[in-house]
């Protein structure tokens, strides 16, 4: 066991299973020599060799059909898009293409693709590297999106995606990389995929979240705590399909919901959360359903990035509405 | 063997044949293909090279501007002096650039106020509001979009009648991009006057130019888009503006775009933001490329015509740090940026969504 940032434990998760697998091939842009951008491929190149590690010419439609050529030749391409923002140069390859591959082949064919992309809010890079496009991804069944809100997760995540015979896009927080460490088991350990996780236990209000917002959630539980208001909050690591089993659980012992996203309130995931809820346990709820989410606009110039982005101040002011309701 | 009789070796080497480099100043700061001298008049001359200092001086100021936690987003210029600026030089204001991250100097010599460019390395919106008769686009992040958008501004200036012409730049990266192609096949199809300029420095972040393609240059990849395609050399700012000025002459004629691949070479790192080019350049590549500096062959050149002095250009050095000064401190009177602001710009007329945000963040701001 050690302690590992988030950003450690994706790298370790990585070279575990380019140990355990020869078919796993880690590639993208700078992944090689330079270890990535954010050094996620670090030290992977030497240990494995330009044959397992490699660069890719700058082009993520390229990246994105070579990965699904790759996995139809029995290949388990763990492809890194530099930032999420790039996704959209591949849209066609993951929502055109290898979501349904399985689909339109009759369960004859398999993509065991896992995309990495650095995304999200708060370390005030320049346009198109930190936005919220997950929701554009979950909406494309045949595909998984996974995202770790801390290292634990992160590598039991990481494992569990390159094992899966489904692609799975795997999206990493930035502001989480280095942020923080936890105790992280060496060698193998999964994490299941599907699987929401309730972080920490309460009577009074759910609080569903993911990615980032997790920190931030848990912070305004403690802050509520303070004010004798007990919260539930379930970091949903998976965010499609989703793992409505656990949320309804929570919200029929509270009573209450506030969903957190950071992505803008017209996108992300919570609105589907607050969908299921609606339809499966609207007589359970004492209130109306809370929303925390970023406003409609392009994700934000980085001068007033910190006002854009949702905070543990909104999910308080929320979940007092929701809880006094 | 049954087949076998088509003899691939040969058509890849016929297909891919160097294309000469065009060169007009050498390193001593001599004419060496006089019949390329684009004869700048002595008045020009000056005026580029100066030019040529400011992009220097400005990367200089930047960067450490950048150390002082005074800008934000910077991707370093030095050693582009030559393609960047006299590619600019040979435009006409009324040209349309569209320009990528890094170009910044060509932006802001084709009219874009310094202040303005400092915020938006900053990450404020106020760098991005240009004057209607600025015709320009902001840096673009997105590699190879800004190919295919200059496409389609050189046919909308070709349908207008308008003696103009589009010039796009992208790096040796860049040219891998499915946008790349298609931007080069459209304006070449269309014939629409657009100039597309590759700036070959070597490498995409860590990734060497080699590790891009096989093909032997990036300008060969014109011929199957059937455009002509030019190399040449980055660091001679008298080539690439004969070049440059020869291509917009070719364009505005109607005989569509050109691509044009100037070997080029970053002295620093990619971008201040924690690349550290150690990791995949040697010390020795660094000074072949520094001993052929784009400016210390103008300056040889023009102080033999004496035209250049060491004493004018540290006048004009003085001169630009003030007036980068002068920028930096007119960046830092811009008002606070609002999400408000984001808000009322997302939509023409505003939708009820933004309506009740809008609310919401102005009285948030408010107090
Ligand atoms: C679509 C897209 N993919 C990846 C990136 C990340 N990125 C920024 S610059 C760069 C390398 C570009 O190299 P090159 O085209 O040679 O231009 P240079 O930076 O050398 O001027 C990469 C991969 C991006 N900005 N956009
Ligand atoms: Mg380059």
């Amino acid at each position: 066991m050690a302690q590992k940032t988030m950003i450690q434990a994706i790298t370790d998760a990585m070279a575990v299973e380019l140990a355990n697998d020869d078919n796993v091939l880690v590639f993208g842009e700078d992944v090689g020599k330079n270890g990535g951008v954010f050094r996620a491929t670090e030290g992977l190149q030497a240990k494995f060799g330009e044959d397992r590690v490699f660069d890719t010419p700058l082009a993520e439609s390229g990246i994105g059909g070579l990965s699904i050529g790759l996995a139809l030749e029995g290949f388990r391409p763990v492809p890194e898009i530099q930032f999420f923002g790039f996704i959209l140069e591949t849209m066609d390859s993951i929502g055109g293409q290898m979501a349904r591959m399985r689909y339109r082949m009759g369960n004859t064919r398999q993509m065991p693709i896992t995309i990495r992309a650095p995304f999200g809010g708060g370390v005030h890079t320049p346009e198109m590297h930190s936005d919220n496009f997950e929701g554009l991804i979950t909406s494309f069944p045949g595909i998984r999106v996974v995202v770790p809100s801390n290292p634990y997760d992160a590598k039991g995540l990481l494992i569990s995606a390159i094992r899966s015979n489904d692609p799975v896009m795997y999206l990493e927080h930035m502001k989480l990389y280095r942020s923080f460490r936890d105790e992280v088991p060496d060698g193998e350990y999964t994490v299941p995929l599907d699987q929401a996780n309730v972080t920490r236990s309460g009577r009074d209000v759910t609080i569903v979240t993911y990615g980032a917002m997790v920190r931030e959630a848990t912070k305004a539980a403690d802050e509520l705590a303070k004010a004798n208001i007990e919260a539930e909050v379930i970091d949903l690591r998976t965010i499609a399909p989703l793992d409505m089993k656990t949320i309804i659980a929570s919200v029929e012992k509270t009573g209450r919901v506030v969903v957190v996203q950071e992505a803008q309130r017209q996108a992300g995931v919570g609105n589907q959360v607050i969908s299921e809820i609606s339809q499966r346990a609207i007589l359970n709820l004492q209130a109306p359903i809370g929303f925390v989410a970023a406003p409609d606009t392009p994700f934000p110039f980085g001068q007033a990035e910190t006002a854009w982005l949702p905070n543990a101040n909104d999910i308080i002011a929320e979940v007092k509405k929701t809880v006094n309701f | 063997m049954i087949n076998g009789k088509i003899d691939f070796a040969k058509i890849v080497d016929t297909e891919s044949q160097e294309f000469p480099e065009i060169k007009v100043l050498n390193e001593a700061g001599e004419i060496i293909a006089p019949e390329l001298d684009p004869q700048l008049t002595d008045e020009q001359l000056v005026a580029l090279l100066s030019k040529m200092v400011f992009a220097r001086t400005l990367d200089q100021r930047s960067t450490a501007l950048n150390r002082q936690g005074r800008l934000g987003f910077y991707a370093p210029t030095a050693g582009h002096e030559a393609s960047q600026v006299a590619s600019e030089y040979a435009m006409d204001p009324g040209d349309f650039i569209l320009p990528r991250y890094r170009d910044v100097p060509e932006l802001v010599l084709h009219g874009l106020p310094l202040a303005k460019a400092f915020l938006w390395s900053r990450g404020h919106q106020m760098g991005n509001e240009y004057p209607d008769e600025f015709r320009a686009l902001p840096p673009q992040i997105i590699i190879g979009a800004q190919y295919v958008q200059a496409a389609g501004i050189a046919l909308g200036l070709k349908k207008r009648g308008r003696k103009q012409v589009a010039y796009a730049y992208t790096g040796d990266g860049g040219t891998s991009q499915g946008d790349f192609y298609e931007g080069i096949n459209f304006a070449g199809h269309f014939k629409a006057p657009a100039i597309f300029v590759i700036e070959n420095n070597g490498f995409a972040i860590s990734v060497p130019r080699a590790e891009q393609t096989a093909a032997k240059t990036l300008a060969q990849k014109a011929v199957a888009a059937g455009i002509p395609g030019v190399v040449v050399d980055g660091m001679d700012a008298l080539a690439v503006y004969q070049v440059m000025a020869s291509a917009r002459e070719w364009a505005i004629a109607g005989n569509g775009p050109v691509l044009i691949e100037t070997l080029t070479y970053r002295y620093g790192p990619h971008t201040l933001s924690g690349d550290d080019p150690k990791r995949y350049r040697t010390p020795e590549m660094d000074q072949l490329w520094l001993s052929r500096d784009p400016l210390i062959r103008m300056r040889k050149y023009l102080t033999a015509k004496g035209l250049w002095s060491e004493e004018k250009e540290n006048q004009l050095i003085d001169q630009y740090k003030a007036e980068i000064k002068a920028a930096i401190d007119e960046a830092d009177q811009a008002p606070k940026q609002q999400v408000s602001d984001f808000l009322k710009n997302t939509y023409d007329v505003q939708p009820q969504n933004i309506q009740e945000q809008l609310q919401k963040f102005e009285q948030r701001e408010a107090n």
